[in-house]
């Protein structure tokens, strides 16, 4: 499984408050959250998330376990999430909802080209190669599926 | 030997296990999402509802009509599958899960990121997203790698006006926002025994600020006394000799009244070097710190007083508040110019009850500071009882050391 999108960097410790804000929850319009994703960070982020491979710092996605923050990534057509390490609820969120997310450290210069094979267990960044652990047979599996939703149907 | 998560869970850390859950909770935040998920599988069935609850809390009672429609339809559900279901007003789920359901052994989800507080009973609890636990909703079980735990040894006993907030905020300050990530602790040392339960929730609640996945008491004596007050005869947990990934040694002595600076829980300071910091709001509830032992403690310091600044009290359930009005305790903090919320989240995530304006300063008891968590522009500042109950008493960031001499 590859993904590519270009790089958007950002820095550590980026909670699911930041990723969409609580007062937007309550709806079951995903638009809104991808309206308003990363509003109190950068308000002019979320219309230019389309086609971006995030590379953030460590721990990624800390904080409150709503789904709707790794929703409002994928919605907004964020291609995965590469950071040093995840919060473990968004991680698995992230996986369960299909958005790919990496556990690398590296350098991350936006707008460079990225590559994720998820099955060799290489991101490459403009020139620049890393070598990350592959995804467990059961995360690929559920992301290979669009997540765990379809994963779950396809078993029946 | 293992440690307390590799009991329960039956592995060694590193392991991934398939394990059945004994309980599987949702607030009204995250079971709208989980009800979607849940519809999406077409499970069309509940594996165990007797094991499966739904728990109105975040946002209560509704704040606007689509709030109260998404209630309606997932209250109606719970109704028609049977699911144990608590209303609003009720409580705060981790403290009602608390109220002598969750016990010692057992593995819990929640699909809230502080399910962790359960950890207090000697339970693996552990928060979970919504499509995890619509999944867990039709199968009854879940998979988990086993932590590995990181071992927290306290020893001595709180002293002066410190409180278990107090230490689990030097426990987050020390460990980092995310250095128990992947992880569990598990609170151990002769500093325990002396801790009520009411404080290890407090202790096990920070637990997921440092990224933990649990964080443990072994159930003893303090834990049996508890649980037989709800029916329960439950069995001790003997610590055995393990291997921790890391060992952190707390001096409970040691530990002073602190406050953790916004935008990270991380940040912590002594209250003495932030003295005298103008406050817009005082908030104390929460399921970090607003149970009885917490009320009682807010009401000793202000009796007799009045609060010069804004202060908001919401009780985490039914049962605190019904306790606080019959102690008599309410009645104090209402005669003393607090507000009382009804039993819930309250303000905490910003939604309502008690936002924060652009500029204003918050000094809560409960477990989040980030920014503009509790309203864009607004700061929170994260403390125990007894410095929100000194520091409502002047309208400034007090020391309760000084309010209580």
């Amino acid at each position: 499984m590859k993904i590519e999108g270009t790089a958007l960097c950002m820095g550590p410790d980026i909670d699911t408050d930041i990723i969409i804000a609580g007062r937007y929850l309550r709806t079951r319009d995903r638009r809104e959250w991808v309206k308003h994703a990363f509003e109190d960070m950068d308000p002019s982020l979320a219309p230019r998330l389309e086609g971006k491979m995030i590379i953030a710092g460590k721990n990624f996605g800390c904080g409150s376990s709503r789904e709707q923050a790794a929703i409002a990534l994928k919605e907004s057509g964020v291609k995965g999430v590469i950071a040093p390490s995840f919060a473990r609820i968004f991680y698995r969120n992230a996986i369960n909802i299909g958005l790919p997310v990496v556990e690398c450290d590296c350098t991350c210069r936006s707008g460079e080209p990225v590559t994720a094979d998820l099955v060799e267990g290489i991101v490459t960044i403009g020139e620049r190669s890393y070598r990350i652990r592959p995804l467990s047979p059961r995360m690929l599996d559920i992301l290979s599926a669009g997540g765990l939703v379809e994963h779950w149907r396809s078993r029946r | 030997m293992n440690t307390l998560s590799e009991s329960i869970l039956g592995a060694r850390a590193g392991s991934y296990v398939d394990c059945r859950v004994d309980r599987a909770y949702v607030h009204d935040g995250t079971g709208v999402l989980t009800l979607e998920a849940w519809k999406s599988m077409k499970a069309e069935t509940i594996a165990r509802p007797d094991r499966v609850y739904v728990l109105f809390d975040h946002i209560v009672p509704a704040n606007n009509s689509v709030t109260a429609g998404l209630q309606h339809d997932l209250r109606s559900f719970a109704r028609e599958k049977g699911l144990n279901f608590t209303d609003v007003g009720t409580g705060i789920c981790h403290q009602l899960m608390g109220e002598g359901i969750a016990l010692p052994g057992e593995i819990i989800v929640g699909a809230d990121s502080h399910t962790c507080t359960l950890g207090a009973f000697g339970a693996f609890a552990t928060g979970v997203g919504a499509t995890d636990m619509a999944a867990i909703w039709a199968e009854g079980g879940t998979w988990f790698r086993v932590p590995e735990t990181i071992g927290v040894n306290l020893s001595g006993s709180l002293s002066g006006q410190a409180e278990a907030k107090d230490l689990a905020l030097t426990y987050v300050g020390r460990l980092t926002m995310d250095g128990a990530t992947y992880m569990a602790l598990e609170f151990v040392g002769d500093g325990v025994a002396a801790l009520s339960i009411d404080s290890r929730m407090t202790l096990s609640n920070l637990a997921v600020e440092t990224g933990a996945k649990a964080g443990l008491f072994y159930s003893d004596d303090v834990t049996r006394r508890y649980l037989r007050e709800y029916g329960h005869n439950i069995g001790v947990q003997r610590p055995a000799e393990c291997s921790y990934h890391r060992e952190l040694n707390i001096d409970l002595e040691d530990v002073v009244p602190v406050v953790a600076i916004p935008p990270r829980v991380d940040t912590i300071k002594p209250v003495a070097d932030l003295e005298g910091m103008p406050l817009d709001q005082v908030f104390v509830g929460t399921c970090t710190n607003g149970r009885f032992e917490d009320l009682a403690r807010f009401a000793g310091i202000v009796r007799g007083r009045k609060v010069k600044v804004r202060t908001l009290i919401a009780p985490s359930s039914q049962k605190v508040l019904t306790r606080a009005t019959e102690s008599g305790i309410l009645h104090e903090l209402l005669k003393a110019g607090c507000t009382i919320l009804p039993p819930g989240c309250g303000p905490c995530l910003g939604a309502h009850q008690g936002v924060l304006g652009e500029g204003e300063v918050c000094l809560s008891t409960a477990n989040r500071n980030f920014r503009n968590r509790m309203g864009v522009g607004g700061e929170i500042y994260l403390a125990s009882v007894a410095t929100a109950a000194a520091s409502a008493l002047t309208g400034a960031l007090e020391s309760p050391e000084e309010a209580v001499r």
